[in-house]
């Protein structure tokens, strides 16, 4: 069969208006399903007809997925509400502006007016050789051809690769882990909430998936707590280009300081691994020290303990022990005049 | 021409700029409102009765050879017409130069479809059917076999001993020595070049030290001056490796076209940045006359060099209509364009520059190794040599190169091709020898800049070398070292915090026109001046701003001024391929000398009717008139009586210089008023070339090694301003083009399967708007080219090489000298080296 790409094949669309019909069509079609949120992620995958599914469930006319309700000090967002509209919410941007800032950095204007906050932290691996057809473990195959002595991996992973080097891509997903934020998923057989750090998954759980999604299940909300409303936040993306393009890294912090010392924190980091990496390690070591840049430093450094470059990806250590200790300790801004 | 209308007196000899009345001002182009209203109709724009649909197969490796194919499971599907293999192609054509002379085709080149597939992405065979996504289904079912060959990405790779060839013919072009002239007859054309291998030997890559271009023998050389004793006689000797990256063309419009026959002539509605010379280049492709072949394109969504003559693609849907006896249109995919759609080769290069302690470069020895890709030979190796001999005025140099093949999508010219690959290449060792030699960057860029009738490249055969018309670069340095106000910044600290900052100058220099084209205009009764235009509709404005010239020669208001563009069939002009920047040259001179043929005519006509000479008579304010005062008449007036007196004031007789094109146009505007045409025969003491000073300042975060541009300045030297609106726009558009050399832009290829893994603009990193400097602008020196009418020369290229160097040479002001030794410069790299205090992304190692 020759390939051709950039043309989407047909398939059969569903538009259901409710979060039962859209759990009832996943879970009549199970495999053959594909869910769609705003569409970003979906379809390159279709135009390049890599992934081939038969239906596909478009979510765009479910109303109860789409908006931002507070809830006892915090926030709960439909899973289709727009970064644009997360973005833009009064409340976020009060309380919670590291998602604000974090939403905000994903992609261009047009793609955060069309993609959802539940497709930004859904969304798949961008591996280029992944994302290009190549049959590797993530396909279903048995190699990873970002892994080769050949390969060209610099946005690829330096922490908890197995198998698989490709990272995740979201710029919300930081944020919203830092926030201890919550997952509510749904299918057929009732609802689960799962913590934010631990909707993500490794190749190590599962090498085909990203999250804890499984065929049928529906992200329908993600709750933030009031926990660290108000906090001081601290979010960072580096990436090749300005606009319109994943991180290369990010990092999300919150934090509550007490007498200049660092009472509470929370610290992620994205792009350096299959999953999300909440620093625990990091959390520990700098709770209760003063924020300054030398606890900044120290946390840095614990931040790459164990970190493994690929022959491409080497400046992505230095990059995260510097980025980490921004998120404690801020940035030492110029002063050229 | 009459020896009257030679070069421009109100220029020559004078300092003073002539008052022009539309010459220099703003105005509103005819096409801007159907632009900016989306009325502009565009090659996929278009839709006849019974139109079908063609897709491309494209090579799923990146050398082989088709064994079979079987498309019959396709072929039989509802919907599915006919598909198209290269069997159904005319044979390469051999071309015809002007003198007559057979230019044999090249046996290896490109057909537009092929059995033999020498790239990942090149067109197999195409489907046509009702629709795109029958014709997708359809490709779907068609099986290929294919005899993998072994295949070559890497320039440097497939010069090591043993490695693999692009091509089965070998690895390298070969260009045989031209035949010696024979007395009384004009020069042959250069031979073809070959395809042979060459092999270095292990010790000409182990001689290279870390990061050093090894240097074995070379196919292509020129030297002038004792570049030896330059060297050996230098106070500082710089040797310098440095790698330009590969960029696609990437143009915001594909390069879609749609086909018909009518009455056995194709009608193409294509995308190309030359209209009249898109015709010759189908009639080719398509075994036609050239009187057969209809072009039309109104509005071309960019070229930068890939679009000169359209695409050989475009042949895909004519050859479809064909065979179906219905429209065929091939819209092209992102996808597919990042294929067939053109690249800049990038040059592996290597120089050594010998500086005085003053500054001045004594000697230029400079090797490069340009990737060809899997066509044609490319001029870039040459041209960039040839820019450096220019830009960099050495008294002696020596040039080596070799244009060495790979499978990797085709390249061809792109914005300043060649000349910007040489500025990247010397650029990095002028800013290190003025860090070196403690001499400020503006200043040794000054002290080497060409002035007046500078030499350029190799000697002819006579011992002489080629010169300019004309240079003024050093002005453009003095200017933007003002404006930029560059002594003030460089006062400023350079490390605060955990930023460091740097500022940049650059020059740039490149080809920027040329001659021998012809205008033509009727006036018609109604008093309007009706202007034909052959000058693609490519987003330079050129399309218009050229006759503006016309307009005002004559004295007429450019309300009464109708263009008429972008269609081969409405009696167009032989016009110059809007290519190498060559447009507002070439075709002001051919507008200059098509309005004082209309002068002319007017004088004539008026010394008929009202006595006297025609010298006695002068035309302006759409009247032509007895010097003085008296007798007069309207140009309605004029043309009615053209009209009359019919022979050579109508068109009924027309001169024997123009080109046969253009009589063939000229002949259908007969007898609708008073015909002008010319050919520009204007004499010119030099080679036509502009000049930018780019000045950049830079700010780079030394904790994640991303930096920002604060400031951009370039200052062109392009002659007389025709339209300043139009022009910044080239200035800054093409500044950004280099800009996005330097900060991003590239290919990237996974060698051991010879498979790009970078196709889409997320992973080419074409720059965003966000990554354009914060501040923005540009000057114009002003100065008219002494050789030729009005001035002015065009300016498409050099802003590259300065807008990528200017933001490159403030990165090492700003982080030193050993951070980087390739473009683009990312992030990473910045980071990797600061880290390791050296640098440290692989210096050779081609698309990563």
């Amino acid at each position: 069969m020759a390939i051709v790409r950039d043309i989407m094949p047909a398939f059969e669309l569903f538009q259901p208006a409710t979060v039962d019909d859209a759990l009832r069509l996943a879970d009549k079609y199970g495999k053959d399903a594909w869910v769609m949120a705003g569409g970003l992620d979906t379809f390159d995958w279709l135009k390049d007809r890599i992934k081939r599914p038969k239906v596909v469930i478009d979510l765009s006319q479910v109303a109860e997925l789409r908006g931002v309700r507070e809830v006892s000090g915090g926030l709960e967002i439909g899973a289709m509400t727009t970064l644009t509209e997360v973005v833009r919410h009064p409340v976020v941007r009060e309380k919670f502006s590291i998602l604000s800032t974090g939403a905000e950095a994903a992609a261009s204007p047009q793609i955060r007016n069309q993609g959802t906050i539940g497709g930004n932290v859904s969304q798949d691996a961008r591996c280029w050789y992944y994302r290009g057809g190549w049959k590797c473990y993530r396909a279903g195959g048995n190699i990873c051809f970002a892994d080769t002595p050949t390969a060209i991996n610099r946005e690829h992973a330096i922490l908890n690769a197995d198998r698989c080097v490709a990272v995740n891509p979201s710029d919300s997903a930081p944020a919203l882990i830092a926030l201890e934020a919550q997952m509510v998923i749904r299918n057929t057989h009732g609802e689960r909430v799962v913590n934010a750090e631990d909707y993500f998954i490794g190749p190590s759980i599962d090498i085909t998936r990203m999250t804890v999604l499984k065929p049928g299940d529906l992200l329908t909300a993600i709750r933030i707590p009031a926990t660290w409303a108000g906090a001081q936040f601290y979010f960072e993306k580096v990436r090749d280009r300005q606009v319109w393009d994943f991180p290369l890294m990010n990092v999300a912090s919150a934090m509550v300081v007490t007498g200049g010392n660092i009472e509470r924190i929370r610290i992620v980091v994205n792009a350096a691994a299959a999953h999300p990496l909440r620093l625990t390690a990091v959390e520990d070591a700098v709770r209760g020290k003063p924020r300054n840049a030398a606890t900044g430093e120290m946390g840095g450094k614990i931040a790459i303990a164990g970190a493994e470059p690929l022959r491409y990806n080497g400046y992505k250590i230095p990059l995260m022990r510097n980025l980490v200790k921004r998120a404690i300790s801020g940035v030492e801004e110029a002063q050229w005049t | 021409m009459p020896a009257k209308s030679t070069i421009n007196p109100l220029v020559q000899n004078s300092s003073e700029k002539p008052a022009y009345k539309l010459i220099g001002q703003n105005y509103t182009t005819p096409d801007l409102v159907a632009k900016v209203t989306g009325r502009a109709k565009y090659a996929e724009d278009y839709r006849a009765e019974g139109m079908l649909f063609a897709k491309l197969l494209l090579s799923p490796v990146p050398h082989a050879h088709v064994r079979s194919i079987d498309a019959s499971e396709a072929l039989a599907m509802p919907g599915v017409k006919a598909i198209l293999t290269v069997d159904d192609l005319p044979a390469p054509a051999d071309a015809m130069t002007d003198l007559g002379q057979v230019i044999p085709a090249n046996k290896l080149g490109e057909r537009g479809l092929t059995n033999d597939p020498v790239y990942q992405g090149e067109p197999i065979l195409a489907v046509c059917a009702v629709d795109e996504y029958t014709c997708a289904e359809a490709i779907e079912k068609i099986h290929i076999e294919y005899e993998r060959l072994p295949h070559a990405v890497d320039p440097l790779v497939t010069l090591r001993p043993g490695a693999a060839n692009a091509r089965v013919e070998g690895n390298v072009w070969v260009r045989p020595d031209p035949p010696p002239p024979v007395k009384g007859q004009p020069p042959p054309p250069p031979p073809a070049p070959q395809v042979q291998e060459l092999k270095w030997t292990a010790q000409d890559f182990a001689d290279a030290k870390d990061g050093q271009l090894p240097m074995g023998k070379a196919t292509d050389h020129w030297s002038f001056g004792d570049w030896e004793a330059g060297l050996k006689n230098a106070d500082l000797v710089l040797d310098e490796t440095f790698v330009t990256p590969n960029t696609s063309h990437q143009t915001l419009e594909t390069r879609t076209a749609m086909a018909y026959w009518q009455n056995g002539k194709v009608y193409v509605h294509c995308s190309t940045q030359s209209t009249s010379q898109t015709v010759p280049a189908l009639a080719r492709w398509l075994h036609l006359d050239m009187s057969d072949v209809v072009v039309i394109s109104e509005y071309t969504g960019g070229g930068f060099g890939s679009k000169i003559t359209s695409a050989i693609s475009a042949i895909i849907p004519a050859l479809l209509s064909k065979k179906t006896g219905a429209p065929v249109m091939m819209r092209i995919s992102r996808e597919e364009e990042h294929y067939i759609g053109r690249a800049r080769p990038s040059i592996h290069g290597r120089l050594k520059v010998g500086f005085t302690k003053d500054g001045r470069i004594t000697a230029i020895d400079m090797y490069v190794i340009c990737d060809s890709g899997p066509y044609d030979p490319q001029g870039d190796a040459n041209q960039s040599g040839r820019m450096v001999s220019l830009m960099y005025q050495p008294p002696a140099m020596r040039w080596r190169g070799l244009s060495v093949l790979t499978n990797t999508p085709p390249r061809v010219s792109q914005s300043q091709p060649g000349g910007f690959q040489g500025i990247v290449l010397m650029e990095p060792i002028i800013s290190k020898a003025s860090r070196k030699l403690g001499i400020d960057q503006v200043a040794i860029h000054r002290i080497n800049m060409p002035e007046g009738k500078a030499n350029i490249g190799p000697p002819l055969p006579n011992g002489k070398r080629l010169y300019v018309t004309s240079a003024f670069i050093k002005e453009a340095l003095d200017i933007g070292h003002e404006k930029f106000r560059w002594d003030e910044r460089k006062a400023l600290p350079k490390r605060s915090g955990t930023k460091a900052r740097g500022i940049g100058v650059a020059t740039s220099c490149f080809v920027g026109g040329s001659v021998g084209f012809d205008g033509l205009f009727v006036i018609k009764p109604d008093g309007k001046i009706y202007i034909q235009s052959g000058i693609g509709n490519l987003g330079t404005e050129s399309v218009s701003d050229c006759h503006r010239v016309t307009a005002e020669i004559l004295g007429v208001p450019w309300e009464k001024c109708e263009i008429t563009w972008g269609h081969t069939g409405r009696n167009l002009p032989w016009t110059c391929p809007s290519g190498g920047s060559q447009t507002t040259h070439a075709m002001t001179r051919a507008a200059y000398v098509a309005a004082l043929d209309a002068k002319d005519k007017l004088q004539q006509i008026a010394a008929k009717d009202h006595g006297g000479k025609p010298e006695d008579y002068e035309v302006g304010g759409e009247r032509v008139y007895r010097k003085g005062g008296g007798a007069s008449m309207t140009l309605a007036q004029a043309a009615t009586r053209a009209i009359e007196l019919g022979g050579i004031y109508d068109g009924h007789e027309l001169p024997k210089g123009i080109n046969k094109f253009t009589a063939a146009s000229a002949k259908n505007l007969t007898g609708q008023g008073l015909l002008a045409v010319a050919r520009d025969t204007m004499p010119r003491d030099g080679q036509t070339h502009s000049y930018v000073a780019g000045f950049a300042e830079v700010e780079v975060d030394l904790e994640t090694g991303k930096y920002r541009i604060l400031d951009y300045l370039a200052v062109a030297d392009v002659g007389t301003v025709i339209h300043p609106r139009a022009l910044g726009g080239q200035v800054l558009g093409r500044s950004m083009l280099g800009i996005g050399h330097a900060i991003g832009q590239k290919w990237v290829y996974d060698q051991h399967y010879g498979l790009p893994v970078a196709k889409r603009f997320h992973h080419t990193k074409p720059p965003t708007i966000l990554d354009a400097p914060e501040n923005m602008a540009w000057e114009a020196v002003g100065i008219p080219d002494p050789e030729t009418p009005i001035g002015a020369r065009g300016i498409g290229e050099p802003p590259v090489g300065a807008g990528c160097m200017a933001i490159l040479n403030a990165l090492s002001d700003a982080l030193g000298d050993d951070v980087f030794r390739r473009a683009p410069v990312l992030a990473d790299t910045i980071l990797a080296s600061l880290e390791a205090g050296r640098p440290m992304e692989e210096g050779l190692t081609a698309h990563i």
